[in-house]
């Protein structure tokens, strides 16, 4: 795989310069956009592997930007720079077609690695992988079989779609009302979507009060995460 | 003593001086030209006089002139602005009227106002004329204007013995008295008649009319001797005034001092007229006193005195009620008190039988007066014939006391009824006492007149059915005559005592209502903290007092507007805005049924105080006409001031409220910026530090010592961020920007990611979680309670030593989430635990090397008790440390 290909869309310089520096070093190339138009021109001119897209831009709404975007490349990553207090914001990104979504202030590691989890996911796209281990857990989608700490463990039907869903999208945010559209409809309460998490919990985490597997990212959704 | 009083100025006749001069400057000037009958060419020379002000540069506009379509008058408009008329329709004619408002707006050096006395048309703002000037002179516009003698208040009387013509349009005497200057526009009264012949003064068809009545050389010459005494006075009031000011010795009727006795009788102005001119003929004030009895408690006798005593008050007089049983004892009692030095009262004959009656006994109030006041001068003043017969209205009386006449005779026929059963019964012989009891009956239920005529019926059926001859009304023993005689006696001081007895207990009750109901309001008022419970509690008390509607107002800004209001069924309209500008303005009574705008809805009168006007009260009533009599407007006046004193005081705490909390926000502004300023640049000045090393000295740095100052970097921007994000949520709390997403929320889910967060700046403390099983989910913000919760543990990791626990436990109690955040550290100080909750308090306040602004558990509180929770902090019982415990309603939250 060649260098991938990523395009800065951030109408702060010292942002642009500072991510430019840091990805270029870790054998990115990079392009810049200052505007949301800008962005739509060089997507269309040089596409992307990846959009880093901030959401306050100076022309138009960064969730109009990623609309558009989406129409013309269902399948391009996108993943949001976002403020705090802003999960408002984070929802509406995800549930417009964002991959995922970084806060302003981050850290650079946490960045790359959620650039390179979402590019990876976007090569996935068409056969998931069908096993998922993370530390001790590891989950196989083709057999329904669940083994945690070298122990069988049995979900209700509920319990494993919900951890399927997240499997299929492992390493990513899903909000709540993703996956109560999902598996529920529309009408779905988010109570019992809490009360199946925590039992799925009970029975996947060593410490169900402190999670490892299942991370709880609050106002907007959960993410299962890949241990190392 | 004369020696004391030489040099020294007269300090009332100074203050007078500093007014007018005062007013001067503010208050425009008065010219008045006099004149003593019409036609003598006041308007000529006011206009002619208006010429020459006009070529010395002044601004001059015509108000209102009335020319009467002389043609000499109106040559002279030409060249003088003349402001356009009012046109207001009444009764189907268009009448031009001076337009106040429009001469107010523009602002004019002088205006030019003919005929003072004018009366103006229904739905002006004032009903005279002569008010409108005052307002022009309010505005600091001089005025120049006309008058003639005839109407002068107090003169209204001699005029029209003179003329024989009442005339109903009259002026205040203190209008004329306050004039900055009069000249009297003097013609003989044959040079007048020449000129009406000549028809230069009424056209052709009314000329003849008016010369026959008013204009004999007679009337003129006295009209013109009344005319120069009037002004002749005016300028010696003026001299005696400068030379009281300028300690200038000279012949001082000294401390005089007039009153005039008012009683029911008095039904015409006369009285009070003749009371203006003796005080001012010695300089003197004057009272006008009315001794209010039981008979003052008809509506008709209480809107006529109120009547009486408003043109006293015009007139320049201090009216004084006081309440009494004999009016001429308390009278005299009041006057001793007020060192009075001169009596007046009506002369006691001509009002009826019913007057003469009482002169006859020597019971009317003159005639006691006299008896009495053996250290007074008393006037006697002679009634005048003209108004005075129709000013009353006795048949209204009549009828209402009709029934008490009614139940007398039955109360008699009884007494009878029962004589004559103890005759024949018992063959009683004295059986007068029958009728005598029924006669005291009478007088203690109906008062005096019923009990008279009781005794008067008592005595003939006695005669008649009692004394021989029998069924007739002779008497045949000599004895029997004497026996009547007593019987009727007997009857007559029965009947006093008790109509006393009575009119006593009515008048006491009336007062012990009045009492009771102020008592009772001021009761109510004073225990009130609340500006608005106060306000609507005073109309309240007021509105039921009073039976009729009340707004209050208060200026906010320089507007005024309705804070509370009761039972305000109608609208305060434009109309009624208007007048209650004006009334505050003026710090004076306005709106219906006064002297200013009387044509609207609502009546408004200022509540004040020592300093000044405070509000303004607003009253109406379902029925037309008056608002309140004059007994009502005592006891308006009465609640008024303890209203007024009780807004007044709340107004002050409030300032003080204000003062306290302005330097208190001073105090937490000066904490906020030495907080913010260490907060912000000592992260600062860490990473640029670093930064700068990390540039300048790159090729000399080891990789340690560059790793060093690259962590510094990171954690020091770190602290910024945490800094800055409770910044912006002490801001969003304070601004109420904070609007709590609330759905059904895992606090243990929260927890565990507040943990997460913060995981970084517990590295150093153990951390043990215990949930109960089960945890009902409680309908909260989860982003807000992330937040608060990672602030109370940034707090434990900052103050408590490295290695000590920290412990979470999330339980039920009973319809409640509790969460329990205990760790280790030195705990809080004891004498205030609540302390660590208020903004930037730290708890060793010169201990700068605790990073953070205290602002993090502020904000914590803030955002638990946003979500409808609870955080309280105490110190740990067992051991050492701080218990952060957190409780929400679990609110109908199923558990699962």
């Amino acid at each position: 795989m060649s260098d991938p290909t990523v395009l800065i869309v951030d109408d702060e310089p010292a942002i642009r310069r500072l991510l430019r520096t840091t990805l270029a070093s870790q054998a990115w190339r990079v392009l810049e956009a200052g505007t949301g138009h800008a962005a739509q021109h060089i997507i269309k001119d040089t596409p992307p592997d990846i959009v880093l897209l901030d959401l306050g831009l100076p022309d138009m709404d960064g969730i109009d930007v990623l609309r558009l975007i989406r129409q013309q490349h269902a399948t391009l990553p996108v993943v949001i720079l976002s403020v705090r207090d802003d999960e408002r914001g984070k929802v509406s990104a995800l549930e417009a077609g964002a991959d995922d979504y970084v806060t302003k202030p981050f850290s650079m590691a946490e960045l790359i690695a959620r650039l390179r989890n979402a590019l990876r996911h976007a090569l996935q796209q068409e056969g998931t992988q069908p096993l998922f281990i993370s530390g001790d857990l590891r989950i196989d989608l083709v057999h329904r079989q669940i083994v945690c700490r070298n122990v069988e463990i049995r979900l209700s039907p509920r319990e494993w779609d919900i951890l399927r869903m997240l499997v299929h999208h492992a390493g990513k945010v899903l909000t709540h009302k993703m996956i109560m559209n999902e598996l529920w409809g529309a009408t779905a309460d988010v109570q019992q979507l809490r009360v199946y998490i925590r039992q799925i919990r009970q029975k996947i985490e060593s410490d169900p009060e402190r999670p490892i597997h299942i991370l709880t990212e609050t106002g907007v959704g959960y993410r299962l995460t890949k241990q190392v | 003593m004369t020696d004391a009083r030489v040099d020294r100025p007269d300090p009332d006749a100074l203050l007078r001086q500093g007014t007018s001069r005062e007013e001067g400057r503010q208050r425009g000037r008065l010219k008045i030209f006099l004149g003593a009958a019409p036609g003598v060419g006041k308007t000529f020379e006011m206009l002619t006089t208006a010429h020459q002000l006009h070529r010395e540069g002044h601004d001059v506009v015509i108000g209102v002139v009335e020319t009467h379509g002389r043609r000499e008058t109106l040559a002279l408009l030409d060249g003088l602005e003349q402001a356009s008329l009012r046109s207001v329709d009444y009764r189907g004619q268009t009448l031009g009227e001076m337009d106040l408002e429009a001469l107010l707006l523009r602002r004019a050096d002088i205006v030019l106002v003919d005929e003072l006395a004018h009366t103006n048309a229904p739905g002006s703002r004032h009903p005279k004329r002569w008010m409108d000037v005052d307002d022009l002179l309010d505005a600091g516009i001089n005025v120049l204007t006309t008058v003639n003698i005839q109407h002068l208040e107090s003169l209204n009387d001699i005029v029209a013995s003179i003329t024989r013509i009442r005339v109903r349009e009259t002026v205040p005497d203190r209008v004329l008295n306050r004039a900055d200057e009069v000249e009297l526009i003097d013609l003989t009264p044959n040079d007048l008649l020449q000129r009406m012949r000549d028809g230069k003064i009424y056209a052709e068809q009314t000329a003849g009319r008016a010369m026959l009545h008013y204009f004999s050389p007679g009337n003129l010459t006295a009209l013109r001797e009344l005319a120069l005494r009037q002004t002749a006075q005016q300028v010696d009031a003026q001299l005696v005034d400068h030379m009281k000011a300028n300690a200038i010795v000279g012949p001082w009727a000294a401390g005089e001092r007039i009153m005039v006795c008012l009683t029911l009788q008095d039904r015409d102005a006369s009285l009070l007229r003749y009371g203006k001119r003796l005080a001012d003929r010695l300089h003197a004030p004057w009272i006008v006193l009315h001794v209010e009895t039981n008979r003052d408690l008809t509506d008709a006798a209480r809107a006529r005195m109120a009547a009486q005593m408003h043109l006293a008050q015009t007139l320049g007089a201090e009216t004084v009620t006081i309440p009494g049983q004999d009016v001429a004892l308390d009278a005299l009692a009041y006057a001793r008190a007020r060192n009075v030095t001169q009596l007046i009262s009506a002369h006691p004959s001509g009002r009826g039988w019913g007057g003469r009656l009482r002169q006859w006994l020597g019971r009317a109030t003159t005639e006691r007066l006299v008896q009495w006041a053996d250290d007074f001068p008393v006037h006697i003043v002679p009634p005048s014939s003209g108004e005075g017969a129709t000013a009353g209205q006795p048949g209204h009386r009549r009828a209402v006391r009709f029934g008490a006449y009614v139940s007398s005779t039955l109360i008699v026929a009884g007494a009878l009824g029962i004589a004559l059963m103890l005759r024949r019964g018992f063959d009683v012989g004295n059986v007068s006492l029958a009728f005598l009891t029924g006669i005291l009956g009478v007088a203690v239920a109906y008062g005096l007149g019923p009990s008279l005529w009781a005794s008067i019926l008592g005595m003939l059926c006695v005669n008649f059915f009692f004394l021989p001859p029998l069924y007739t009304l002779t008497i045949a023993a000599p004895d029997n005559v004497v026996a009547l005689f007593f019987f009727f006696a007997t009857a007559l001081i029965a009947s006093n005592l008790g109509a006393r007895v009575r009119n006593q207990a009515v008048v006491a009750r009336h007062r012990a209502d009045v009492t009771q109901s102020l008592y009772h309001f001021s009761r109510t008022i004073t225990g009130i903290i609340k500006l608005d419970d106060l306000l609507w509690s005073v109309c309240h008390q007021i509105a039921v007092l009073l039976e009729c509607r009340v707004a209050l107002m208060l200026p906010e800004g320089d507007m005024l507007s309705v804070r509370a209001s009761y039972n305000a069924g109608q609208r305060i309209g434009a109309d009624d805005l208007a007048a209650a500008e004006w009334a505050w303005k003026h710090n004076r009574t306005a709106g219906r049924g006064s002297d200013t705008l009387p044509g609207v809805r609502w009546l408004f009168t200022p509540l004040r105080t020592g300093r000044g006007p405070i509000a303004l009260i607003g009253l109406d009533t379902e029925r037309d006409g008056a608002i309140l009599d004059s007994e009502q407007q005592r006891l308006l006046d009465a609640l008024g001031e303890q209203a007024a004193s009780a807004i007044e005081s709340i107004l002050l705490a409030q300032d003080l409220d204000k003062a306290r909390l302005e330097a208190e926000t001073d105090r937490l502004r000066g904490a906020l910026l030495t907080s913010i300023s260490h907060d912000l640049r000592t992260p600062l000045a860490s990473i640029l530090g670093a930064a700068s090393s990390l540039d300048g000295y790159d090729e000399t740095l080891d990789a340690v010592a560059r790793k060093e100052l690259l962590v510094t970097i990171r954690e020091e921007a770190e602290r910024l961020n945490r800094f800055v994000t409770n910044l912006l949520d002490m801001t969003r709390l304070e601004a109420g920007a904070l609007h709590p997403r609330r759905e059904r929320v895992d606090v243990g889910e929260v927890v565990a990611s507040a943990l997460a967060r913060a995981s970084a700046l517990l590295v150093d403390h153990p951390v043990e979680t215990r949930f109960g099983a089960d945890l009902p989910m409680p309908f909260l913000d989860d982003v807000l309670l992330e937040q608060a919760l990672f602030n109370i543990l940034d707090n434990a990791g900052k103050y408590t030593p490295a290695g000590t626990p920290i412990s979470i436990a999330v339980t039920v109690d009973h319809d409640r989430l509790v969460l329990q955040i205990k760790d280790t550290g030195p705990g809080l100080p004891i004498s205030a635990p609540d302390l660590v909750f208020s903004k930037f308090t730290r708890l060793i306040s010169a201990d700068r090397a605790r990073p953070g602004t205290g602002l993090g558990l502020a904000i914590a509180r803030g955002f638990i008790e946003t979500m409808g929770g609870t955080i309280t902090a105490r110190n740990r019982r067992e051991q050492s440390g701080a218990e952060f415990v957190i409780s929400f309603p679990i609110g109908g939250g199923q558990r699962v």
